[in-house]
């Protein structure tokens, strides 16, 4: 499915694909006979926060999906830190959008957490009190500590968002991949999960995420991606994300609220 | 036999049930289409089933009052009610508990029919239920059928074959947008509990014929193939209909040619080689014309990308990309672009930069929302269109395909 | 009651029973947290044609061929499903109804066309099982329990179901954090490398096992009840997994012997004279133990999530 490049004189002629935590060529992925993502390629680079930015309907989580693994692409292929993905596993952590699982699931906050310790216990291993500290700090550092023991359906949505990134942290990972953290949650949820993710970036891992609020891109990214099926722009925050770039991806459809968010955004 | 059976030449009992089990097979497609579209479909499993402890308690109790327990009618009173309780008990469960439609139906199905087998054995155990051959309610028999049976039977689908011809308006509302249906003022309710009454009147009729394990199938299976052939919620009904009434009609006929012939499994077997023929040989649903559709667009895919890869003068990592792009002549077998191959290249890149235009213009904002990276610009804009873009884009002009 | 009367006739069904809605119930717990419990539906039904095609390959009613027809006929099954609802685009619920029925109606036209007369193996039975008929006639008393001669004598549904209870047992245990982990949130399991596929294939392959082996016992129909109702109820007891299946064997447990003994001994107590089908009696007491659960149960209600 990802195939890699067959000599290495190809290879070479593309560098980035050796170094960059993520990096990603002729990517394109269909959900029956429409493009969502089209020849898509993505360099990220590393100890950055990336922004994926687009419209609704734009192909971004399903870029994400791809880059992970969890939906299949029609051609092109994916490297993370210059290694195919299934070797990379280790050093990769999701963050889901927090719809995608049923919350009445039976289970605790700290079992959430644990989960993401499943490469380090394996299908057998047991949980030590070490583990559990483990979880319990994740849970600290995004302010949840105190919910540890409660059922996981009791939270509100900014709480879930926050145990998803908690699991995500007890990953141990050097890249980070978020898909809409901030959707629907309350502020202090989003304060609360910017303030961790720029502290991972402060210890050197790297962050993308997809994103739907143009306001706050300035303030919280070192780098955009723009996409719109195909991409559009990649690059630092102040070069690429411009009033015309912008245009270029949110196309005729960009309503008025955005373009205030916009104007704003762009001072 | 089978040409005589088929053309209703075994007896009058035989054909009254061939023509019983017709009218019973159109009511259940058409009935099926609206559950089906609902997304109901298993409800009908959970109905079904539950009609077992009500054949049982009918008997025992028109038994206990000294009448004949075998008595049709009585013992479908007993199962339609008996599936009626079933059918509380599942809106009960999905209502004031956490578990989901799907376990709620399980749990039903299973502890009625488990109940009723139950009641099965104690009805055999009692001196005049030796020989009451219940069982035969389970996959159906037309077997020794008595004339009035099949009276019975003939009447019942034509009633309600008669009531769906009456409720089938609202109950295509009602199905395809429910809150629409609301709005119209239609009694979405009320509906949806006429919708569950016809299924269980179809349930209770096609016990005798088909059995309650199978009668499902006679309400799942013709909408289900139906709809590979309509986009369109009354011909998809209409259909499922037809396939129904074919399903029962030739099931019947056939079953009745031979002893070891089950009706219930003869007709359910028919309904699903419509089934298998629909899945495959629809034109625009079916899987073969989906297979030929996606290979063509898988296609469509690469030679775009390698095209774009060419103009750009970027490497092409994927050998099925230089694979079409060799067998279409655009490269050599090198990997170098003919001639031809840097036309459509350039074209290529054209469009693209074309489309940028186009994405960016508020008044392309239509043809805008087609971009899917695949379709050629001049099927969304005219010739003047392009040429004004062509205009703004620049040099060099005049890149045709 | 006497020994003697009781280990041979009793026991061994009782067991039996016991193992088979255990068996079930285990790997019900998942089917049910997946929105699958209708995979068990469809499974219990396509056991008939696989043992049916089994029996017509190999001339013989044995377990192995047996329980490799009707695992197959599961696979199968869940194939077709699959492909139903893809190729299709048809809902999960329809795919499934259009499956199960025609390969349930294919399995009961076969075993009408083929002779199985001399052999045990009926629709009738095939439906409700016959657990009243698996006893243990080498037993004289509770002594036989160690008695090795009396042991060669048990019925050999009582070996296969045990066996097939643990190697349930040990599926669940071996790749419990991996089930968990991929129930709850598939996307995020094959990120981590699971392969959420192949391990929900092998979850359907031992929920066909075990009713395979119920089979015998209960029937087809009924191992439905024993998929989901002890899962479903051991459900509105508690917010844990780990509690769930715990309370989900008790309540199996539970339904099995209440509802052997019920069957055996109700009638007589109430004044009558023949007992009453077993499997059908294990079914209904699981009904009511699901109903007094919902009823009753400390969490029987979603907890309801504040929107944001």
């Amino acid at each position: 499915m990802l195939e890699l490049a067959s000599n290495k004189g190809e290879r070479s002629a593309d560098p980035a694909l050796d170094t960059s935590p993520l990096a990603i060529r002729g990517l394109t992925v269909s959900y029956g006979q429409k493009p969502a993502v089209f020849s898509v390629d993505m360099t990220v680079r590393p100890g950055r926060m990336t922004a994926i930015i687009g419209p609704n309907g734009a192909g971004k989580s399903t870029l994400l999906k791809a880059a992970l693994g969890i939906v299949k692409p029609l051609s092109g292929q994916v490297r993370v830190f210059g290694q195919p993905l299934d070797a990379m596993r280790a050093r990769i952590a999701y963050v889901p959008q927090r719809a995608s699982v049923d919350w009445d699931f039976p289970t605790r906050v700290i079992d959430v957490v644990m989960m993401g310790l499943y490469r380090e216990l394996g299908l057998l291993g047991r949980v030590l009190g070490r583990h559990r500290a483990r979880a319990l700090d994740c849970l600290d550092r995004v302010g949840m500590k105190d919910f540890a023991l409660r059922q996981i359906g009791q939270l509100s949505g900014g709480q879930q968002q926050r145990v998803f990134l908690a699991r995500a942290l007890a990953q141990g990972a050097d890249l980070y991949l978020l898909d809409e953290p901030f959707a629907g949650v309350d502020a202090a949820t989003e304060k609360a999960i910017i303030s961790v993710l720029k502290g991972l970036r402060a210890e050197g891992k790297t962050v993308v995420v997809v994103h739907h609020d143009l306001a706050t891109v300035r303030d919280y990214f070192d780098d955009v991606f723009l996409i719109a099926t195909r991409k559009v722009a990649e690059g630092p925050v102040e070069t690429t994300f411009t009033a015309e770039t912008l245009q270029a991806t949110y196309g005729g459809r960009l309503a008025t609220a955005q373009v205030d968010q916009l104007s704003q955004a762009l001072g | 036999m089978l040409a005589e059976a088929l053309l209703l030449g075994l007896g009058y009992n035989a054909t009254l049930v061939t023509v019983g089990a017709a009218l019973l097979g159109i009511a259940a497609g058409i009935t099926g289409t609206f559950l089906f579209l609902r997304k109901r479909a298993l409800v009908s499993d959970a109905i079904s089933h539950s009609t077992l402890p009500g054949v049982g308690l009918a008997f025992i109790l028109m038994v206990a009052f000294g009448g004949e327990g075998r008595n049709l009618i009585g013992l479908m009173a007993g199962s339609a009610l008996s599936a009626w309780a079933g059918l509380l008990c599942l809106g009960w469960l999905v209502r004031n508990t956490r578990l989901a439609e799907d376990a709620a139906i399980g749990a039903v199905l299973s502890v009625f029919f488990g109940f009723g087998i139950v009641l099965l054995t104690v009805i055999q155990t009692m001196s005049s239920g030796r020989q009451a051959g219940l069982e035969s309610f389970l996959l159906g028999s037309t077997t020794g059928m008595l004339w009035n049976d099949a009276v019975v039977i003939a009447t019942g689908g034509a009633l309600v074959l008669a009531v769906v011809a009456l409720l089938h308006r609202p109950m295509t509302l009602v199905a395809f947008d429910p809150e629409y249906a609301a709005a119209r003022g239609v009694d979405t309710h009320r509906i949806d509990l006429a919708m569950m009454g016809l299924v269980m009147a179809v349930t209770v009729i096609g016990l005798k014929i088909v059995g309650l394990i199978l009668i499902v199938a006679l309400l799942i299976i013709p909408p289900v193939a139906a709809r590979f052939w309509s986009e369109r919620a009354g011909t998809v009904a209409l259909l499922a209909g037809a396939m129904g009434g074919i399903a029962g009609y030739v099931g019947a006929a056939v079953s009745a040619t031979a002893p070891k012939l089950p009706t219930g499994p003869i007709i359910v077997l028919t309904a699903f080689a419509l089934f298998a023929v629909s899945l495959f040989l629809a034109p625009s649903r079916g899987v073969l014309a989906a297979l030929l559709r996606h290979l063509w667009f898988q296609r469509r895919v690469h030679l775009r990308q390698g095209l774009l890869a060419l103009a750009q003068g970027q490497p092409i990592y994927e050998r099925l990309t230089l694979r079409l792009l060799r067998r279409a002549g655009l490269v050599r077998s090198d990997g170098v672009a003919t001639e031809a191959g840097r036309a459509r290249a350039a074209k290529a890149l054209r469009d693209e930069k074309r489309w940028e235009v186009v994405r960016r213009d508020l008044a392309h904002e239509a043809a805008a929302a087609l971009y899917d990276g695949l379709r050629d610009i001049e099927t969304v804009l005219t010739a003047d269109q392009i040429a004004e873009i062509d205009r703004q884009i620049g040099p060099p002009t005049g890149v045709t395909a | 009651m006497s020994g003697s009367e009781f280990v041979p006739l009793s026991l061994t069904p009782m067991l039996i029973g016991l193992f088979a809605a255990v068996a079930c119930a285990l790997p019900g717990n998942y089917l049910v947290l997946r929105r699958q419990a209708l995979i068990g539906d469809a499974i219990s039904h396509v056991v008939l044609p696989g043992i049916v095609v089994a029996f017509l390959l190999t001339g013989m009613v044995a377990t192995w061929p047996m329980m490799l027809g009707a695992a197959g006929a599961a696979v199968l099954a869940v194939a077709l499903i699959e492909g139903v609802r893809r190729l299709g685009r048809i809902e999960p619920g329809a795919a499934m109804g259009v499956v199960f029925t025609s390969m349930f109606a294919a399995g009961v036209l076969l075993l009408e066309q083929s002779d199985t007369s001399s052999v045990h193996l009926d629709v009738e039975h095939a439906l409700y099982g016959n657990l009243e008929s698996l006893i243990w006639l080498d037993a004289t008393g509770w002594a036989s329990v160690i008695d090795p001669e009396a042991l060669a004598g048990l019925p050999p549904e009582l070996m296969r179901m045990a066996v097939t209870l643990v190697g349930v047992g040990l599926f669940i245990a071996l790749f419990w954090r991996a089930l968990k982990i991929s129930t709850f949130d598939e996307g995020f399991a094959r990120t981590l490398g699971i392969r959420t596929g192949v391990l929900g294939l092998g979850l359907v392959i031992v929920a066909a096992v075990a009713a395979v082996a119920a089979f015998d016992a209960v029937g087809s129909i009924i191992v439905i009840a024993m998929f989901i109702c002890p899962p479903a109820a051991a459900r509105l007891m508690t917010d844990r997994l780990e509690r769930q299946i715990g309370w989900s064997v008790v309540f199996a447990a539970l339904a099995a012997v209440l509802g052997y003994v019920l069957a055996g001994y109700g009638p007589l107590w109430l004044g009558g004279q023949d007992a009453v089908s077993a499997a059908g009696m294990i079914a209904t007491v699981a009904g009511l133990i699901l109903a007094l659960a919902a009823r009753f149960g400390p969490c029987r209600k979603r907890a309801g999530a504040p929107a944001v």
